[in-house]
């Protein structure tokens, strides 16, 4: 019987531990597809954050790192630095890449680490339970924003890849999303170019995945992609900030 | 093969060299006084032998750059002085929780805070108790003379790879900034062990590993640190290093490490001229503490004096090995004061009661 | 050879630690036990710096030398600070261009050298430091000529070996001042 479709090899069979309706496993799934597509797996060394994705040790197969909160550049960065023909990828969270491990984050993209920065940002922290996180809307409600994110005294979110797009160091910076089968296949081809950007000895790149929280959120799965459409894409736009490649530098030329 | 040439080098110069000579590769750092010299070093000397010179955005990055070079499997180290150590505890922490090997190196200065930066041993708690948070121990080796600044760093590298855990050695700014004679290199860049739970890719070789400090299981994470303090206690038996001075016949039994040993050899020295049994042991290893050597010299010894940089740390351990059978007592200067040969003649002359 | 504890302080930029490191370089030449040890701080030019240098023939035990045999001062304050640390029978060797005033201690040999002023007039700019060592030099003998001669090249960097004869000169300038 002809095989049709099947999970891909940088999978392991571990069942994972997200909520249903949660993105984290579609974004796993595509990481995993370009690490197969590419002949990665062996030479691939994966850091896990602090955050949902905690446990991100246990469902990709290549070698995995768990790291502590926030650090997971620094970490990177020391594995590629001692192996620099590993291909090295980050999965970080909102409050794991954008607060907690903000510095590690800007500097890693200064120094254009050649490391790939798969950034999960759902407007919220999830494995506590919903508090607000630094990508948190304005107006929206968390545990620790009841009264919606007032920008007076919580301040404004941070729009990462438009951050780090100012840095020489990022030679890829693409924001994508999950919520339909235009959008997932577009952010393979990011997770993919991310890859590439590696192995072209690029430096850093970031492939930002604007994703839902059900759970946190209050929603269905189906009623949270329609929110993160109507709320989080106005604020947090499609597209690609950076891009050093030769290709893209020639599509730029008038 | 270079043969070893006896050379004046500074301590935080000659650690340097001693950690290339030893194989590591891997330095990630940030500068802070008085340690910057390290750092300079190994920039200057690490692009020679193909090794990474990184300086990092802050301790905290460096130590977790470490982490990362660690989990790949090769020979990793920072270094930093007191204020930086602090931020580097959680990393340390993850490190033990990992199980992975690496070389911290603390130049103490004074504090608490941003303190002073003169030479102090006010680190010796966080060290010896706790380097991180959890139930955990890293081994501690306390270089007295810029020789030991090298002889340790490779010691310090085996036995972290062999016990899988991280190492620091607790300096001080008297003896990161002073120049001594010593002899260095000569010897074959060690191979390290195979680390073979190492991060570094499997080539679809193996299984792939994990290097992980979680585990949600209480009970799972209660069998894991048993298992790791059975290595502790081994480590414990067999790894303690101490000197001892004149102690065989000595009646009053200084205790001190690092700079202030050597303070310390000096009024043993003057007090022996003078008639008075006095001896000097020296912990090479705060931790594992060296309990024994303490509990064969309270056989003889009528007190012990414990002289320390800092307001009395060590003192505990020392009243710990000797289980209060005999007095302990302490003579300290701290916020980066050095004490004086005279001071601490003065205490063994007060102790000894004038008795000769 | 009986121990040799010296102090050397003055002004930062004066080649306090470069004096420190002849002397301690000179020890090592001889196969003696020596340890050169810093003040350090924030200050570089222009601060106070001093420096402690013990030759001996055992391990040196405290490289903190507070009780010098020999002192040199370079500067008004480390004058006013260090002169009464000397030990009895101790020597002091004073720039006298830049230290007024003479100590009343009788218990020390005291040298009063315009170091700065005849590095001026010989065209040693720079090398008062060096005229002071060789005063230390006429008076302790505390290595030989040659010896000191093998650790000014050691301690002049490989680039700079130009400057070890006007060195050698100030040397000899200091012996015999």
């Amino acid at each position: 019987m002809a095989v049709v479709f099947e999970k891909p090899h940088a999978l392991t069979d571990a069942p994972t531990h997200y909520c249903p309706g949660c993105t984290h496993g579609i974004i796993h799934r595509l990481i995993a597809e370009c690490l197969d597509e590419l002949g990665l797996e062996g030479s691939a060394v994966g850091v896990a954050p602090v955050g949902c994705a905690v446990m991100a040790y246990n469902y990709f197969s290549c070698d995995m790192i768990q790291s502590p909160h926030g650090r997971a550049p620094a970490i990177a960065t020391g594995v590629k630095r001692a192996l620099p023909s590993a291909a090295v990828f980050t999965y970080q969270g909102d409050g794991d890449l954008a607060a907690i491990g903000t510095a590690e984050t800007v500097h890693a993209a200064a120094r254009g680490e050649n490391i790939c920065v798969f950034f999960v940002n759902n407007a919220i922290y999830g494995m506590t339970g919903g508090q607000m996180a630094p990508t948190t809307l304005p107006g929206q409600v968390t545990q620790t924003s009841p009264y919606g994110r007032d920008v007076k005294t919580a301040g404004y979110p941070i729009r990462v890849c438009e951050l780090l797009s100012t840095l020489d160091g990022t030679a890829f910076a693409q924001r994508v999303a999950v919520d339909c089968v235009r959008n997932v296949l577009a952010a393979k081809k990011a997770v993919k170019k991310a890859f590439q950007t590696q192995l072209d000895g690029r430096g850093f790149s970031i492939v930002e995945f604007i994703s839902s929280c059900p759970t946190n959120w209050g929603f269905t799965p189906s009623e949270a992609l329609v929110w993160l459409r109507e709320h989080m894409l106005p604020y947090y736009p499609l597209g690609v900030y950076k891009d050093t490649s030769a290709q893209a530098q020639g599509e730029a030329q008038p | 093969m270079n043969m070893a040439q006896r050379v004046l080098m500074k301590g935080n110069e000659a650690l340097a060299q001693a950690a290339i000579d030893a194989g590591c590769r891997c330095f990630f750092g940030y500068p802070i006084t008085p340690q910057t010299e390290l750092a300079a070093y190994m920039a200057k000397q690490m692009p020679k032998v193909g090794g990474v010179y990184l300086q990092a955005e802050s301790e905290i990055a460096a130590i977790n750059m470490v982490q990362g070079a660690a989990a790949a499997g090769v020979r990793a180290m920072t270094s930093s002085s007191s204020p930086g150590i602090s931020l580097k505890t959680e990393g340390i922490s993850y490190m033990c929780g990992s199980d992975l090997p690496a070389l911290i190196v603390n130049v103490q200065r004074g504090g608490p805070g941003l303190g002073g930066i003169q030479p102090s041993q006010a680190d010796y708690w966080q060290a010896t108790k706790a380097p991180g948070h959890g139930d955990l121990h890293i081994l501690v080796f306390t270089p007295s003379s810029v020789q030991e600044m090298v002889d340790l760093v490779g010691k310090a590298f085996d036995l972290a790879d062999k016990y899988r855990m991280p190492a620091m050695i607790l300096a001080d700014g008297l003896l990161g900034q002073m120049m001594e004679p010593v002899e260095i290199g000569g010897k074959e860049v060690p191979v390290p062990a195979a680390k073979p739970w190492a991060a570094c890719g499997h080539r679809n070789q193996r299984e792939h590993n994990i290097v992980n400090s979680l585990y949600l299981t209480a009970s799972e994470l209660e069998d894991l640190v048993k298992k790791r303090f059975e290595r502790y206690r081994e480590i414990e038996a067999k790894e303690p290093l101490c000197e001892a001075y004149l102690v065989d016949d000595a009646d009053i039994v200084v205790a001190a490490y690092g700079a202030a040993a050597r303070i310390a050899k000096a009024a043993v020295r003057t007090a022996r001229e003078r008639g008075i049994r006095a001896g000097l042991l020296r912990p090479v290893t705060v931790w594992p503490f060296p309990k024994k050597d303490f509990q064969a010299a309270a056989r003889h010894a009528s007190r012990f004096l414990c002289v320390e940089m800092n307001m009395g740390q060590m003192v505990d351990d020392v009243r710990l090995a000797v289980e209060c059978s005999k007095p302990v007592g302490f003579f300290g200067t701290t916020g980066g004061v050095i004490p004086t040969p005279a001071q601490v003649l003065e205490q063994i002359e007060n102790l000894s009661g004038g008795a000769r | 050879m009986k121990d040799l504890n010296v102090l050397l302080a003055g002004f930062g930029g004066q080649g306090i630690l470069f004096m420190g490191k002849l002397i301690a370089y000179a020890g090592l030449i001889d196969g003696r036990e020596v340890s050169w040890l810093p003040s350090y701080g924030p200050e570089m030019r222009g601060g106070t710096a001093n420096c402690s240098v013990c030759l001996s023939d055992e391990p040196v035990c405290s490289p903190l030398v507070t009780e010098p045999d020999i002192l040199i001062v370079m500067n008004q304050p480390s004058f006013d600070r260090f002169i009464g640390s000397v030990a009895p029978g101790g020597i002091a060797i004073i720039d006298s261009s830049l230290v007024g005033g003479k100590t009343a201690r009788e218990d020390i040999s005291s040298f009063y050298v315009p170091a700065t002023a005849l590095a001026g007039e010989k065209g040693l700019q720079g090398l008062a430091n060096i005229i002071l060592v060789g005063k230390m030099l006429a008076e302790t003998r505390f290595c030989s000529l040659d010896t000191m001669r093998a650790a000014i090249e050691k301690a002049v960097p490989p680039r700079k070996q130009n400057l070890v004869a006007g060195n050698m000169r100030a040397v000899e300038l200091g012996m015999d001042s």
